[in-house]
């Protein structure tokens, strides 16, 4: 299967090398053949399962708590500035 | 030349955001407008390893009354989804939303549309495809600093600032099918969105407040006699944040799509933001390949299931919508629709016409008089109480009956004196009309009906 790496590796948010992108090829496409086996498995009479838990209607009522103070909110940020998260602008407006 | 006619193809995707108490997934406050920054947050909304979103019950609940107000169908099953995508506003790599599985789908709206050749209004009906919960993302603010930037071609640094605050506020997206022909339409039905979310009061809808968000999609497609050309493309447009924008925006990217149609070119499909500065769109092409969102089921929040019976709960917890209730003024108290329409614009101006009405009924004062005087004066009326209202009219009734004879002469001594306000009145503008009738009140011995003063100085000068 072939596989367009360049574009994976851009909506995760990763900067590979040329010789990385061939190394990741051939091991996701080696991968996605492997789990390819699945198919081979008859599922008609099995419904799709995004959930295990079997619960349903976990919900809160709109009831407020309160929130973090500033100070622990930023105490992890690499960079803050007058309150705020500062990050390096990453498009152009 | 080429002499095609194009007809634009709009869709709409508006977003609303709800004002509950907290946010959609925490306990934190929503209420984050003019706060300060990342006061408003916690480990949810912030997106910290381990922290475990729970539905605000109070969101789905309005998400549904949304919903039933565009007439659309409840499924009983509902779940949320995960939309991938990197950006410093969306701490998670992700927004918690809604893909295949919404609270709400295929509805519709009814618009007016004004007809100006015609001088009538025509009735179009958008359908509604769908009706989802999602939170909203954080707040950037884009800055340039003082300090020399280490990046090449840039002289200082350039930084985003970034405020928690709005993270994860309840925002309900409404997504219409491509029925918009104009950006009058599209108008219209903004405005009658607005005015029923702000009906159910789950919502504000202020745009300049960014509480009312919209991102048309945009094509034109050719116009020939036998039928309708395919369309291969759509632009999206983004950042238009005020009502004022909304037909400018609009117009001006039909109209570049349809220059690049007449040169027989193909629009690039594209995601472009509007430029109120500039007036135009701009491409925003960095924005196209994130559109990738390799949406999956959210496994942290358990799927919804509602019973019939807590549908029909929250359908019976609607009032009555501003559509039944123009009409409803139109019959119990015979109003025109303008009247109507201006009457039941916002609820708080209907409720108090139908407390002057319920008040002035005792006085013999029948509810298109006071429709005149609520519309016509402009009354204030969260200074003038209804039963004040009333007062007025009625002894503005008594004196206004001095001799028709004499103010049949003010009249016309006020139109001699001033040819050139009649003449501009004439030429349409309305504001020549209300210089004369204040010149009529002023020299008119006791207090006299505006409104009605008003139409008959009309009809005179016709
Ligand atoms: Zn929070």
């Amino acid at each position: 299967m072939k596989i367009n790496v360049s574009h994976i590796a851009k909506l995760a948010n990763l900067s590979l090398k040329e010789e990385e992108k061939e190394k990741f090829e051939k091991q996701l496409s080696s991968i996605l053949d492997y789990v390819k086996k699945l198919e081979e498995v008859d599922t008609s009479k099995v419904e799709p399962t995004p959930q295990v838990t079997g619960l349903k209607n976990i919900t809160r009522e709109d009831q407020t708590i309160p929130s973090l103070s500033q100070e622990e909110a930023l105490s992890n940020a690499k960079n803050k500035h007058n309150g705020f998260f500062k990050v390096k602008t990453i498009l152009e407006k | 030349m080429n002499k095609t006619k194009y007809q634009p193809v709009i869709g709409l995707e508006v977003h609303v955001e709800l004002k509950t108490k907290s946010k959609m997934f925490c306990g934190c406050s929503a209420q984050y407008f003019g706060k300060e920054p990342n006061t408003h947050v916690c480990p949810v909304c912030l997106g910290l390893p381990g922290a475990l979103p729970v539905p605000n019950n109070k969101a789905m609940e309005w998400c549904v009354m949304i919903g039933l107000a565009l007439n659309c169908k409840i499924p009983l099953v509902s779940k949320f989804d995960r939309k991938n995508y990197f950006y410093p506003d969306l701490p998670k790599g992700y927004q918690i939303s809604q893909y295949d599985e919404p609270i709400a789908r295929n509805g519709s709206l009814k618009l007016k549309i004004k007809n100006e050749k015609l001088k009538n209004n025509l009735e179009k009906t958008i359908r509604i495809r769908r009706v989802h919960l999602e939170e909203d993302t954080a707040k950037l603010i884009h800055q340039f600093g003082n300090q020399k930037s280490k990046i090449k071609n840039q002289k200082y640094e350039e930084f985003s600032l970034i405020d928690f605050n709005r993270s994860g506020v309840p925002l309900v997206e409404i997504v219409s099918e491509p029925d918009f022909e104009s950006a009058l339409e599209v108008v219209e039905y903004l405005k009658k969105l607005q005015q029923i979310v702000r009906y159910l009061d789950v919502s504000n809808a202020d745009m300049e407040k960014g509480e009312m968000r919209l991102e048309p999609n945009i094509s034109l497609r050719e116009i020939s006699n036998v039928k309708f050309q395919i369309i291969n493309y759509k632009v999206e447009v983004k950042n238009i944040n005020s009502f004022r924008f909304v037909e400018k925006a609009i117009d001006y990217e039909l109209k570049r799509q349809e220059e690049l149609l007449k040169r027989e070119e193909t629009p690039v499909q594209e995601t472009r933001g509007w430029d109120e500065n500039k007036q135009k769109t701009i491409s925003q092409r960095s924005k196209e390949e994130a559109h990738d969102y390799r949406y999956f089921p959210e496994p942290d929040i358990p799927p919804v299931h509602w019973t019939g019976n807590q549908i029909s709960n929250i359908k019976n917890q609607i009032e009555e919508l501003p559509s039944e209730k123009l009409e409803r003024f139109k019959k119990e108290y015979g109003l025109n629709d303008y009247d109507a329409e201006i009457l039941t614009r916002d609820k708080t101006t209907a409720d108090y016409f139908e407390e002057a009405v319920k008040i002035g009924a005792g006085h013999m004062i029948a509810p298109k008089q006071i429709a005149n005087v609520v519309i016509n004066k402009k009354i204030d009326i969260s200074s003038t109480l209804p039963a004040h209202l009333i007062t007025q009219i009625a002894s503005s009734k008594q004196t206004a009956t001095l001799s028709d004879e004499a103010l049949e002469k003010i009249i016309t001594q006020i139109v001699d004196e001033n040819p050139k306000a009649v003449e501009d009145y004439k030429k349409g503008k309305s504001n020549a009309l209300m210089f004369l009738v204040g010149q009529v009140i002023r020299k008119y011995p006791k207090k006299i009906d505006a409104g009605g003063l008003r139409e008959r100085m009309e009809k005179m000068l016709q």
